[in-house]
C-alpha cells in the first residue's frame, strides 16, 4: 500500500515516519498545555463539585430513613443509628405499596396504547396521501404547546360526565390522549424516515395494508418507539397534576386510588400532623429504586430518548 | 383500491383522533367559552357574562402578583439553567488536557453526565419532598445543618428557608436549576458534539484560546439548541404547579408565606378546586395561555440569527 503522493519528509532519528512523531515537548509557560492542565484542574473542581451538589442530598435523604423521628428533628449532620428495614416495610404497607401498584396497573395499558394509537395516527398521517391530511397532522401537533391547565377544569367535568372521576380507565384514556401530540409527533418525522421500498414488496406480496404496518412498518421503526416509549414511561410515570384532579374518590365509600406521585405528597401532607416521617423518607426512597434501575440499565438510551425528543 | 385505502387511513385514525379530541381539544375550547360566564361548576346552569371574569382578574392582587412572580421565574430560570449547563457542557467536552489531538473532554465526562442528569428522570413529587426535607427551617434541614456546622448561621435562629419572604422565590429557582440543568448539558453537549472537530482544530492553531473558542465557535454553532431550551424553560417557569403547591405552606396550594410565592397556576387551582369559582378559573388559564403563546414568539424571534449550517 503505498501511496502514491508523499509528503517530502526528513529522515529524523531512527526512521520513525515524522508524521506519527508528533513528540511531546516539555511544556512552556504560557503554551497551550499549561492552559489546558489549568483548566482541567478548574473543570474538574466545578464539575466534582456539582456532582456533589446531586449526591449529598439523594444520598442524605436515603440515609435519613435509618434515623429516628428525634433523630430527624435533631442535626441534620446526626450518622443514622436505627439501621432497621423495617421502615420501608411501614412504608410500604402505608400505602406506598398500593400507589405503586395503581401507577403500574395505569401504566401498562397507558404507554401500550399510546404508543400503537400514536404510531398508527402518525403512520396514516405521514405515509398515505389524502385531502386534509395536513391539518389533521397540525391540529395533532398544535396540542403539545397549550399548558394543561388550560384544559383543567373542563377535564374534570368531562371525565365526571363520562363516570370515569377516580378509575383507571379514565386516567388511562387521559393519559393516552395527552401523549398522542408528541407521540405522533415523533413518530411522524421517524416514519418520514423509513425507506418505501419494503413496504411496497410486502404490498406486492399481497399484504393489506393494515398487515404491512404491522408486520412489516412498525417492527422498522422500533428504535423510534424506544425512544419515545422512554418519553412516555417517564412522563406518565412522574405526571402529577392530572392525577391530581381526576383521581380524588368521589364518594366516602369510593376507595383511595392514589398514584405514586400523588401518594407521595399525600404522605408528606400527612407527616406534618403524623411526626413518622422516616416513613415519608423510606417512602421516597422505594419510590426512586425503580427509577434508578430504569435509569442506569437504560441510561444512554434515556438520555438520547428525552433530549432527541426536544430537539425534533 | 382507492377506496379500500380511504377505509384504511380512517379506521387508523379514528381511535386516535377520537381519544383526543375528547380529552384535549374539546375541553380547551370549553374553557374559552366557560371563561365567560359565571359558572361555579356544581351546578350547570350558568349565565353568560362578558369579559367580568377578565375584568375581575386584572383587579385580584393575589393573581396580579402571581403573573410577576411568574415573569421572575421567566427571567431567571432560563438564564441561570442554560448558562450553567453551557459552561458544565463545554466543561465536560473541551475541558480536559488539550493533548496532540486539541481539545478532549475531562476524563470521567460519562460519570459526570449519568450523575447531572439522574435529578430529572425523578418525578417532582419525589423532589418535592427532597427539598422539603432539604429546606426545613431547623437544625433538622440540610440547609441549616450545614450552615449551622460551618457556623455561619446561629444553631438557635435557623434560617426560614420556605417561610422567608424574601427567599422563597429564589428557593424554588434553586430547586428548578437543580433538577433542570442535567437535562440542558446532556442536550448541549450532544450538540457540541455533533460540531466537527476540526472546526476546533482549526481555531486552537491559530492560537484562539478555549475561552475564545467557546465564545467563537462553540456558542454561535449552538444557537439553535440554545433556542429549544430557552423555550421549553420558558413553559417550565410559567408552571411551577407542582413544585409551590407542595413546598410552600398555605392553605389550598401553597403560595404563602402571605402570598409571596403564588404562580398562575396555583391561583387558577385554588380558584377551581377550593373556591369553586370555575368560570373565574377557567378565564386564568386563557390567560395563561396568551402569555405562553406570546412567550414562545417572542422567544423565537428574539433569539432568531442566522442558521450556520455544518
Amino acid at each position: 500500500m503505498s501511496a502514491p503522493i508523499t509528503e517530502p519528509t526528513k529522515v529524523d532519528g531512527a526512521g520513525v515516519p515524522p508524521q506519527r512523531n508528533a513528540r511531546k515537548a516539555p511544556p512552556r509557560p504560557g503554551d497551550k498545555r499549561t492552559e489546558g492542565m489549568a483548566l482541567n484542574v478548574f473543570s474538574h473542581g466545578f464539575l466534582a463539585l456539582w456532582a456533589v451538589l446531586i449526591i449529598l442530598p439523594l444520598l442524605w435523604l436515603v440515609l435519613s430513613s435509618f434515623k429516628t423521628d428525634a433523630q430527624i428533628g435533631g442535626s441534620a449532620l446526626g450518622w443514622p443509628s436505627n439501621w432497621q428495614f423495617d421502615v420501608f416495610t411501614r412504608a410500604w404497607n402505608k400505602g406506598i405499596g398500593d400507589y405503586f401498584a395503581n401507577t403500574l396497573i395505569v401504566l401498562v395499558f397507558s404507554v401500550p396504547l399510546t404508543m400503537l394509537l400514536g404510531a398508527m395516527a402518525a403512520y396514516v398521517l405521514a405515509r398515505y396521501e389524502f385531502p386534509g391530511n395536513r391539518l389533521v397532522y397540525y391540529f395533532f401537533v398544535g396540542g403539545a404547546m397549550f399548558p394543561v391547565f388550560l384544559a383543567l377544569v373542563p377535564l374534570f367535568f368531562m371525565v365526571k360526565r363520562l363516570d370515569m372521576l377516580n378509575t383507571y380507565q379514565g386516567l388511562i384514556l387521559v393519559y393516552v390522549a395527552y401523549s398522542l401530540p408528541f407521540t405522533v409527533f415523533f413518530m411522524h418525522a421517524f416514519f418520514r424516515t423509513l425507506p418505501t421500498a419494503v413496504f411496497e414488496a410486502a404490498v406486492l406480496d399481497g399484504a393489506s395494508h393494515t398487515r404491512a404496518f404491522f408486520q412489516v412498518m412498525l417492527p422498522m421503526a422500533k428504535p423510534g418507539l424506544l425512544s419515545v416509549g422512554i418519553f412516555n414511561v417517564l412522563g406518565q410515570w412522574n405526571q402529577y397534576i392530572l392525577p391530581s384532579v381526576l383521581m380524588q374518590p368521589q364518594t366516602s365509600s369510593d376507595p383511595e386510588r392514589y398514584v405514586l406521585t400523588q401518594g407521595l405528597i399525600q404522605l408528606q401532607q400527612q407527616q406534618g400532623y403524623a411526626t413518622d416521617l422516616p416513613v415519608l423518607f423510606a417512602g421516597v426512597t422505594i419510590a426512586m429504586i425503580p427509577m434508578l434501575i430504569v435509569y442506569l440499565s437504560f441510561q444512554r438510551q434515556v438520555q438520547a430518548g428525552l433530549t432527541s425528543a426536544t430537539l425534533k | 383500491m382507492r377506496k379500500g385505502q380511504y377505509r384504511f387511513v380512517a379506521g387508523f385514525l379514528l381511535a386516535p383522533l377520537a381519544l383526543y379530541l375528547i380529552f384535549v381539544i374539546w375541553p380547551y375550547l370549553q374553557t374559552i367559552g366557560y371563561s365567560f360566564t359565571d359558572w361555579k361548576g356544581q351546578s350547570q346552569t350558568f349565565s353568560f357574562v362578558g369579559l367580568d371574569n377578565y375584568k375581575a382578574l386584572f383587579q385580584d392582587d393575589v393573581f396580579l402578583e402571581a403573573i410577576w412572580h411568574n415573569i421572575l421565574f421567566l427571567v431567571f430560570i432560563p438564564v441561570i439553567t442554560i448558562l450553567l449547563a453551557l459552561f458544565f457542557a463545554f466543561m465536560v467536552n473541551a475541558g480536559g488536557r488539550g493533548g496532540a489531538g486539541g481539545v478532549q473532554g475531562v476524563a470521567g465526562s460519562r460519570f459526570y453526565k449519568i450523575v447531572y442528569f439522574f435529578p430529572q428522570v425523578l418525578s417532582l413529587a419525589i423532589v418535592a419532598v427532597l427539598f422539603g426535607a432539604l429546606y426545613r427551617s431547623d437544625s433538622g434541614g440540610l440547609l441549616n445543618g450545614l450552615l449551622i456546622k460551618l457556623g455561619l448561621v446561629d444553631g438557635n435562629n435557623p434560617i426560614e428557608w420556605m417561610n422567608e419572604p424574601n427567599l422563597v422565590l429564589w428557593c424554588l429557582m434553586a430547586v428548578v436549576v437543580w433538577h433542570g440543568v442535567g437535562f440542558y448539558l446532556v442536550l448541549f453537549s450532544a450538540a457540541m458534539q455533533s460540531i466537527p472537530r476540526d472546526i476546533y482544530e482549526a481555531a486552537l492553531l491559530d492560537g484562539a484560546s478555549r475561552t475564545h473558542t467557546f465564545f467563537r465557535v462553540t456558542l454561535p454553532l449552538l444557537w439553535d439548541t440554545v433556542q429549544t431550551a430557552w423555550v421549553y424553560l420558558g413553559i417550565i417557569a410559567m408552571d411551577m404547579f407542582v413544585l409551590v403547591s407542595t413546598t410552600t405552606q398555605g392553605t389550598g396550594y401553597g403560595g404563602g408565606p402571605d402570598h409571596h410565592s403564588e404562580v398562575m397556576a396555583n391561583v387558577m387551582m385554588r380558584n377551581f378546586l377550593y373556591f369553586g369559582k370555575s368560570g373565574y378559573a377557567c378565564a386564568m388559564g386563557v390567560v395563561m395561555l396568551l402569555l405562553t403563546l406570546i412567550l414562545s414568539v417572542v422567544t423565537l424571534r428574539a433569539t432568531r440569527r442566522e442558521r450556520i449550517e455544518f
